[in-house]
C-alpha cells in the first residue's frame, strides 16, 4: 500500500478529491476554511503525541475524529482552544489558524480564544450552581446583560440545546440534579450562550445512554447551520450518522482524511478500512 | 472437638468486633463521665439547699452551727486521731466518716467551710426561720434576722423586718447601679477628657508645635472638665450616702449578734421556707447571675461574663484573622506554586507547625507581636502616651494573632485537601468557557471548597478555644477592668486586656484563696468553656452542612 509519508503529501491528497468525492454534496474543494492545521507536532516531554497533522476544517459543517484509544484525536481536539496549555510539559510545534489567525501568536488572549472556541467534555460537568447560572455564566465573564436581556440570552441558548422545555420549570434549582443527558445538553447550552464560532465535542455521548445520544445527536445537526463543529468518537455508527467530514488518526498520525462518505464507503488506506471494518482498534 | 470449636470462635473474628465495640463504649463512657461530672459539680452548686442547724458535742463543750451541707467523705481512723488526738473515737471502727458543712460568715466566725464527724453530732433539724444573705464581700451570712433598722429610726422586727429586709435590698440594688453607672459614665468621662488634654499637651511638646491660642483652649477645657468633675463627685458621694442607710440585725448561731449593712447585701432568702418553685426561681436567677455578672471577691463569686465574653471575641477574631490567611496561602501552594521538592518541604514545615507546644508560640507572639510590632506601632501612632504603651502590651488583638499563627497550619491543609478534591472536569468547564484561572478560582473553586475551608476552621476553633498557655503571655489577665468592646469610641478595643474561661478555670482552681469556695466554680466554668466550644463548633458545623448541600460533589 502506498501510504503518504508526509504532510505535504497529505494535504495534496485532500485538495485532490477522488471521483467519488465529487458526487457527494460536500466537497472540500467548496468549503470557506475555519480552522487550518499546518505541521502541527505535540509531544508531552518527549513522548510525541501527535506527528506532523495537517488539515482543514470546514466553516459550518461537522468534522467527526476517529481513531483508536490513544492515537491523539482529543490531544487534537484540545489544541483548537489550547486547553493543553493546562497541562505541565506540553510542547508544540507547527501552526493552527483560525480563521487566518495563529492561535498560538505570543499576543493572543487565551481566555478570548476559548470564548470563540467553545468545549464540551467527555463526562458532563455542570458547576454547582443552578440551571439558570450555569447558563448565565460564559456572559457574565465578560458582559454585563441587563437582567432581561440575561433571561433572553438563557432561554435563547436552552433552546438552542433543546433543553428549554425540560428546564424551565427549574432554572433555579441545581442544575447536579437534572439527568446525565440533561445535563450534557446543558454543557453545550452553557457553550452555546457566550455564542462561540467554534464548538470543539469531546466524545460528548460516550458517557450516555441511547435515548440520550440520539438527542446529541440531532442538537449537533440542528446546531451545525450556526457552528463549525468538530467532534471526537469512539463510535464509528455516530461519526457516520452526523458529521460531513471525517479525520482518522492513527498513533498520532493523520492517516486520511475526507468527507465521511468517502472515508467510510471508500477509504484510500489500509489503516482507515481496517479500522472501520472493525479489523483493529 | 471443643478445641477446634474455640478456634473458629477466634477465626470468625468475632472477638475483633467485641475488641472494638469495648474500645468504643470506653470512650464514650469516658466522654459522658466526664460531662456528667462537671455538669452534676457544676450545676447543683446554684441549688439554694437547705440550712440546717448542727448541734455538736464536742470534747470539753457543746456547739451550735448553721450552714448547708456541701459534701462528706470517709476517711481512715488513723488519720482522724492523727489529725484530732483529742478526740475520742468509739470502737474500733477503722473509718470514719465526716461531713462539710458550709457556714459561710466568713468575717464574724471564721472558717466559712467546716469538716463534721458524723459521731459528734447531737442533732439537725432545719430552723424556719434561718436566713441566708449573699453578701459583696465575704461570702454568705447565716442567721436569724432581728431586726431591720431604716435611716436610723426604729428598728422594725417580725413580718415587717421581712419586708423591710427585702425592699431594702432591692433600693439598694438599684442605688447600686446609678453610682456604678455615674462611675464608669460621668466620672470615667471626665478622666477620659483629662487624659486627651494630657496627651495632647505632649504631643505639642514632641513636635515643639506649642501654640498659646491652643493651650489657651485647652485650659479652658481643663476647667470645665474639673467643675464637672466636682459636680459629679458631689452627686456621687450623695448616692454612696444613700446606698449606706439601712441595716439589719442578724443573730449568728453562736448567739452574737451582728449588724449588716444593707449597701453590702446582694440577695437574701429564708431556704427553708421556700417552696420547690421558690427554689427553682432562685436557682434560675442564681444562674443568670453566674452568667451576666462581673466576678467579685478574687473571682470567687458573682458570674464570669467577662470571661465569657473574652473568650467569645477572641476565638471570633482568630477565625476572621486565620481564615483568609490559611485559605491564600492553601490556594498559593496548590494553585499556583510550581509542585516540586521546595513546595512538599513547605508542605512539611507547615504541617509541623501545628505540632509546636503552644507555649512556644505564646513566647514568639509576646517577643514578636507584643514588644516588636506593638512596640513599634507606640513609637509610630502613640509618642504622647509613651512611656505608657498603648499596643506595646499584651492585648486582645495579640492573643488573636498568636492564636491564629497557632492554627494556621490546619487551616492550610484541610483547605489544600479540599481544592485537590475539586474535580479537574469543573476546572476545565469555566477555562473553556473563557474565564481566566482567577476566575475560575473566585467563581468555581473557592466556592466548591468552601466546606473544606469551614472544616479547617471548626479545627482551628475547637484548638484555640481550648488553649490557656499562651494567652497568659499575650494578653489574658485575671480581671479586665472594661470589655474589649464598649459604647466608647472607636467600640472595639483591640488593646485591650481580657479574660479567658481557660484562663478563669486556673486562676480559680489554683490561685484562689478559698479553696472550697471555688471548687463548684471551676466545674461550672469547665462546663460552660465546654458548651461555648461546642456551641461555636455547632454553628461553623451547621453552615458547612448548608454549603455541602450547596456544592455537593460531581464525583459519583
Amino acid at each position: 500500500m502506498n501510504e503518504p509519508s508526509s504532510a505535504m503529501q497529505r494535504r495534496s491528497y485532500v485538495s485532490m478529491p477522488t471521483g467519488a468525492e465529487a458526487s457527494t454534496a460536500h466537497s472540500l474543494e467548496n468549503e470557506t476554511t475555519c480552522i487550518e492545521v499546518d505541521d502541527l507536532s505535540l509531544y508531552y516531554g518527549q513522548a510525541p503525541a501527535l506527528k506532523a497533522v495537517s488539515l482543514v476544517i470546514p466553516k459550518h459543517r461537522v468534522t467527526a475524529f476517529i481513531g483508536p484509544s490513544g492515537c491523539g484525536k482529543s490531544t487534537l481536539l484540545r489544541c483548537f482552544n489550547r486547553m493543553n496549555d493546562l497541562i505541565d510539559g506540553v510542547r508544540t510545534t507547527g501552526s493552527i489558524r483560525l480563521e487566518g489567525n495563529d492561535i498560538n501568536a505570543a499576543n493572543l488572549d487565551v481566555a478570548q480564544l476559548r470564548r470563540r472556541v467553545g468545549m464540551v467534555f467527555q463526562r458532563p460537568n455542570p458547576f454547582p450552581k443552578s440551571v439558570y447560572e450555569n447558563v448565565a455564566y460564559g456572559l457574565r465573564l465578560e458582559e454585563k446583560l441587563a437582567r432581561s436581556e440575561m433571561d433572553d440570552r438563557v432561554e435563547w441558548a436552552l433552546r438552542s440545546a433543546a433543553l428549554w422545555e425540560e428546564v424551565k420549570d427549574r432554572l433555579r434549582e441545581s442544575a447536579l440534579g437534572l439527568s446525565g443527558g440533561q445535563q450534557q445538553r446543558l454543557v453545550i447550552a452553557r457553550a452555546v450562550a457566550v455564542k462561540p464560532d467554534v464548538l470543539l465535542l469531546d466524545e460528548p455521548a460516550s458517557a450516555l445512554d441511547p435515548i440520550s445520544t440520539l438527542k446529541i445527536e440531532e442538537l449537533i445537526h440542528k446546531l451545525k447551520s450556526d457552528y463549525t463543529i468538530a467532534i471526537v468518537t469512539h463510535n464509528m455508527q455516530q461519526a457516520a450518522r452526523v458529521s460531513d467530514y471525517t479525520a482518522f488518526l492513527y498513533l498520532g498520525e493523520l492517516v486520511e482524511f475526507d468527507t465521511t462518505e468517502t472515508v467510510f464507503t471508500n477509504p484510500t488506506q489500509k489503516r482507515t478500512e481496517d479500522y472501520i471494518t472493525g479489523r483493529y482498534g | 472437638m471443643a478445641a477446634r470449636k474455640t478456634m473458629g470462635w477466634f477465626a470468625s473474628g468475632e472477638p475483633w468486633i467485641w475488641l472494638n465495640a469495648a474500645a468504643v463504649g470506653i470512650s464514650i463512657s469516658a466522654v459522658i463521665g466526664l460531662l456528667l461530672l462537671i455538669g452534676i459539680q457544676g450545676l447543683s452548686h446554684f441549688w439554694p439547699a437547705d440550712v440546717e442547724e448542727v448541734k455538736l458535742q464536742g470534747p470539753t463543750d457543746a456547739t451550735t452551727l448553721l450552714g448547708e451541707w456541701v459534701g462528706s467523705e470517709s476517711i481512715p481512723a488513723q488519720q482522724s486521731r492523727e489529725a484530732n488526738p483529742s478526740v475520742e473515737l468509739p470502737g474500733e471502727e477503722l473509718t470514719v466518716s465526716r461531713r462539710l458543712l458550709k457556714t459561710g460568715n466568713r468575717r464574724e466566725a471564721p472558717p466559712d467551710f467546716r469538716w463534721i464527724n458524723a459521731h459528734d453530732i447531737v442533732s439537725t433539724h432545719t430552723p424556719v426561720d434561718a436566713i441566708a444573705i449573699e453578701r459583696m464581700e465575704w461570702g454568705n451570712l447565716y442567721g436569724r434576722l432581728i431586726s431591720v433598722t431604716i435611716d436610723q429610726g426604729e428598728p422594725v422586727t417580725g413580718d415587717a423586718a421581712v419586708a423591710a429586709l427585702i425592699a431594702g435590698i432591692e433600693r439598694v440594688g438599684e442605688l447600686r447601679d446609678s453610682v456604678s453607672e455615674l462611675e464608669h459614665g460621668a466620672i470615667q468621662a471626665v478622666n477620659k477628657g483629662l487624659e486627651r488634654i494630657r496627651l495632647e499637651r505632649r504631643a505639642h511638646a514632641l513636635a515643639g508645635t506649642t501654640d498659646p491660642q491652643d493651650e489657651a483652649r485647652l485650659q479652658r477645657l481643663e476647667t470645665e472638665l474639673q467643675a464637672q468633675y466636682i459636680d459629679a463627685e458631689s452627686e456621687l458621694r450623695a448616692a454612696q450616702a444613700s446606698l449606706r442607710r439601712d441595716s439589719a440585725q442578724i443573730r449568728l448561731s453562736d448567739g452574737r449578734s451582728v449588724d449588716l449593712n444593707l449597701a453590702d447585701a446582694v440577695r437574701a432568702w429564708f431556704p427553708n421556707q421556700m417552696t420547690l418553685f421558690g427554689k427553682l426561681g432562685h436557682y434560675a436567677s442564681s444562674l443568670l447571675i453566674f452568667l451576666t455578672e462581673a466576678p467579685r471577691e478574687a473571682n470567687t463569686e458573682g458570674g464570669i461574663f467577662p470571661a465569657i465574653f473574652g473568650t467569645v471575641m477572641m476565638v471570633l477574631l482568630m477565625s476572621v484573622l486565620v481564615t483568609p490567611f490559611g485559605v491564600v496561602a492553601a490556594v498559593y501552594l496548590r494553585e499556583y506554586a510550581r509542585q516540586g521538592a521546595f513546595v512538599r518541604l513547605i508542605r512539611i514545615a507547615v504541617n509541623n507547625l501545628a505540632g509546636v507546644p503552644s507555649i512556644v508560640y505564646g513566647v514568639f507572639g509576646l517577643g514578636f507581636f507584643v514588644y516588636f510590632v506593638g512596640g513599634s506601632i507606640d513609637q509610630l501612632f502613640f509618642p504622647e502616651a509613651l512611656p505608657a504603651p498603648t499596643f506595646g502590651t499584651p492585648g486582645l488583638l495579640w492573643a488573636s494573632l498568636t492564636l491564629a499563627l497557632l492554627t494556621v497550619p490546619v487551616v492550610i491543609v484541610s483547605t489544600e485537601e479540599g481544592l485537590t478534591r475539586i474535580p479537574r472536569a469543573v476546572r476545565e468547564g469555566s477555562l473553556a468557557l473563557g474565564a481566566t484561572k482567577a476566575e475560575t478560582l473566585f467563581r468555581i473553586v473557592l466556592p466548591m471548597a468552601s466546606p473544606s475551608i469551614l472544616t479547617g476552621m471548626i479545627l482551628a476553633i475547637a484548638r484555640a478555644a481550648g488553649e490557656v498557655a499562651p494567652l497568659m503571655l499575650v494578653g489574658v489577665v485575671k480581671l479586665a477592668p472594661a470589655l474589649p468592646l464598649d459604647g466608647e469610641f472607636p467600640f472595639v478595643h483591640l488593646d485591650r486586656k481580657f479574660m479567658h474561661l481557660g484562663f478563669h478555670i486556673y486562676d480559680v482552681g489554683f490561685q484562689s484563696p478559698n479553696v472550697e469556695a471555688a471548687r463548684p466554680l471551676v466545674y461550672a466554668t469547665s462546663l460552660l468553656l465546654v458548651t461555648i466550644i461546642l456551641g461555636l463548633n455547632l454553628t461553623a458545623i451547621m453552615l458547612r452542612g448548608r454549603l455541602e448541600a450547596r456544592y455537593r460533589s460531581l464525583e459519583g
